[in-house]
């Protein structure tokens, strides 16, 4: 299991994780960021993909 | 002996530190080395010119966390690389040691281009952190700052030096600020936003003299005013840390030349299959738009050519088969970029500089939140927005899906 944590405090709700982990991160209908705080291993390179492209480096996965 | 030696990155920055996780990745599992110039592990750029400015921000603060599938990633920090040979197989680093590699990595980035001006105390650029923090110690309230360059960095160091209390004057040849990237209807914005916090703009000026034998004193422009200051910051673009392969065959035209799976191409026109581009100094095509090489100086593309160099080079070190697989699936990043202005909020996706004249309002208006998008061939290839986010991931959506349409 892999323990994602987003620091909402930086987080501006550009919204690039979702392209690249749809199934763990969305915008809501305030275009604000929802996630999943666990994602299966299988979600590992999707999950630090995620991590790669926030731009405001927002996302950490919990080792 | 293609087998022998570690994979070689030269560069370790964001785009060097992508390639190796990809590499792993990629089930690539044999030594990789990672040579860098700057002394510090890679770090994310963009605050530099923000938070480290205006809040005081340690490397650790920045720094991108290390995975454990690349634990075994050897980094040399440090240690610029001063030439390679491609016949040879090896770098060469500035203490004279040979390096010798199975394949080559060029992730060596840009540096700032300075003013030509002698090196007097109170002379500033923004490109590492070491730059960055040793600007933050001279950014106090009342310094007079002057910004030459109205491109993103300088727009961005202008507005974080005025929040610090600082007076500050930008100094550019362009008729607006950010006008090459932005164009003049949104630049001309942007300096409305920078004037009514107290910025002052000479714009269509070039710099004749500076002034100061010891310490930075101002500036003099081409029409004779004189512009005093303490603290002078350059930004002015960049140049390509490439020097160390004018030895080779390469072609350095503008850069590094790249095809689309990221090999290094020479003047001949062929791709080396065992020495690659990523980054800031890859000029590469991106299919998304069209089969024209180009630098991309987008945050995400050290990240998307570092992915890329590192799959199609870990298939083919893998010889599994993989490799013409890999490198048919195509290389098509969406350039993406941030920025942060006082309280507005910039943001772009495409290649906005590719229209054709042909740029439209896609929604809200200038004087608040507003999305303008370039259009090439009535496709459109670059939007730009104002305060507006989430508002603007359907646009991009229609250039992923689009932006090649219409050329014949």
């Amino acid at each position: 299991m892999i323990k994602i944590e987003v620091n909402m405090e930086l987080c501006q709700h550009y919204g690039q994780c979702v392209f690249e982990a749809p199934s763990l991160f969305s915008l809501n209908d305030a275009d604000k960021l929802e996630y999943h705080a666990e994602a299966d291993d299988s979600e590992r390179d999707n999950v630090e993909a995620a991590v790669d492209v926030c731009p405001m480096q927002a996302i950490r996965i919990v080792e | 002996m293609a087998d022998a030696g570690p994979v070689i990155i030269v560069g370790a920055s964001m785009g060097g530190l992508r390639t190796a996780e990809a590499l792993r990745r990629a089930s690539y599992a044999g030594p990789v080395t990672v040579i860098g110039e700057e002394p510090h592990a890679p770090y994310n750029r963009p605050p530099l010119s923000k938070d480290v400015l205006s809040t005081g921000v340690s490397h650790e603060a920045v720094a991108f966390p290390a995975r454990a599938a690349t634990a075994d990633v050897e980094w040399m920090l440090g240690a610029p690389v001063v030439s390679a040979d491609l016949g040879a197989r090896t770098v060469t680093t500035n203490d004279g040691r040979e390096h010798p590699w199975r394949a080559l990595v060029i992730a060596t980035g840009l540096r700032s281009r300075r003013l030509d001006f002698p090196a007097i105390t109170g002379r500033h650029c923004v490109r590492t952190l070491d730059d960055a923090m040793a600007l933050r110690d001279e950014l106090v309230p009342g310094a007079r700052v002057v910004v030459v360059g109205a491109g993103f960095i300088g727009c961005e160091v202008a507005a974080t030096a005025r929040k610090l209390g600082c007076e500050v004057a930008i100094v550019a040849p362009g008729a607006e600020p950010l006008i090459r990237s932005l164009g003049a209807q949104l630049g001309a914005e942007l300096r409305r936003r920078h004037e009514a916090h107290g910025v002052t703009f000479h714009l269509g000026r070039t710099v004749s003299a500076m002034l100061g034998e010891f310490e930075f004193g101002g500036l003099q422009l081409d029409n004779g005013e004189i512009v005093l200051g303490d603290v002078l910051v350059e930004a002015i673009g960049s140049e390509c840390n490439r020097e160390w392969l004018d030895a080779t065959d390469l072609d350095l035209s503008d850069g590094v030349l790249a095809d689309s799976a990221l090999r290094a191409v020479s003047t001949d026109g062929t791709a080396h299959h065992d020495v690659f581009v990523v980054g800031d100094v890859a000029r590469f095509p991106n299919l998304l738009f069209d089969e024209v090489p180009r630098r991309v100086e987008h945050w995400n593309i050290p990240t998307d050519t570092g992915k890329r160099a590192g799959a199609v080079l870990g298939a083919w070190l893998a010889r599994d088969g993989s490799f013409g697989e890999v490198v048919a699936r195509g290389f098509t990043p969406m350039p993406a970029f941030w920025s942060n202005q006082f309280e507005v909020s910039v943001q772009a996706y495409g290649l906005p500089a590719l229209n054709d004249g042909d740029i439209r309002t896609l929604q809200g208006d200038l004087s608040g939140a507003v999305a303008i998008g370039y259009y090439r061939a009535d496709h459109l290839v670059g939007v730009v927005g104002l305060g507006l986010k989430a508002e603007l991931l359907p646009y991009r959506q229609e250039i992923a899906a689009h932006a090649a349409g219409g050329l014949t």
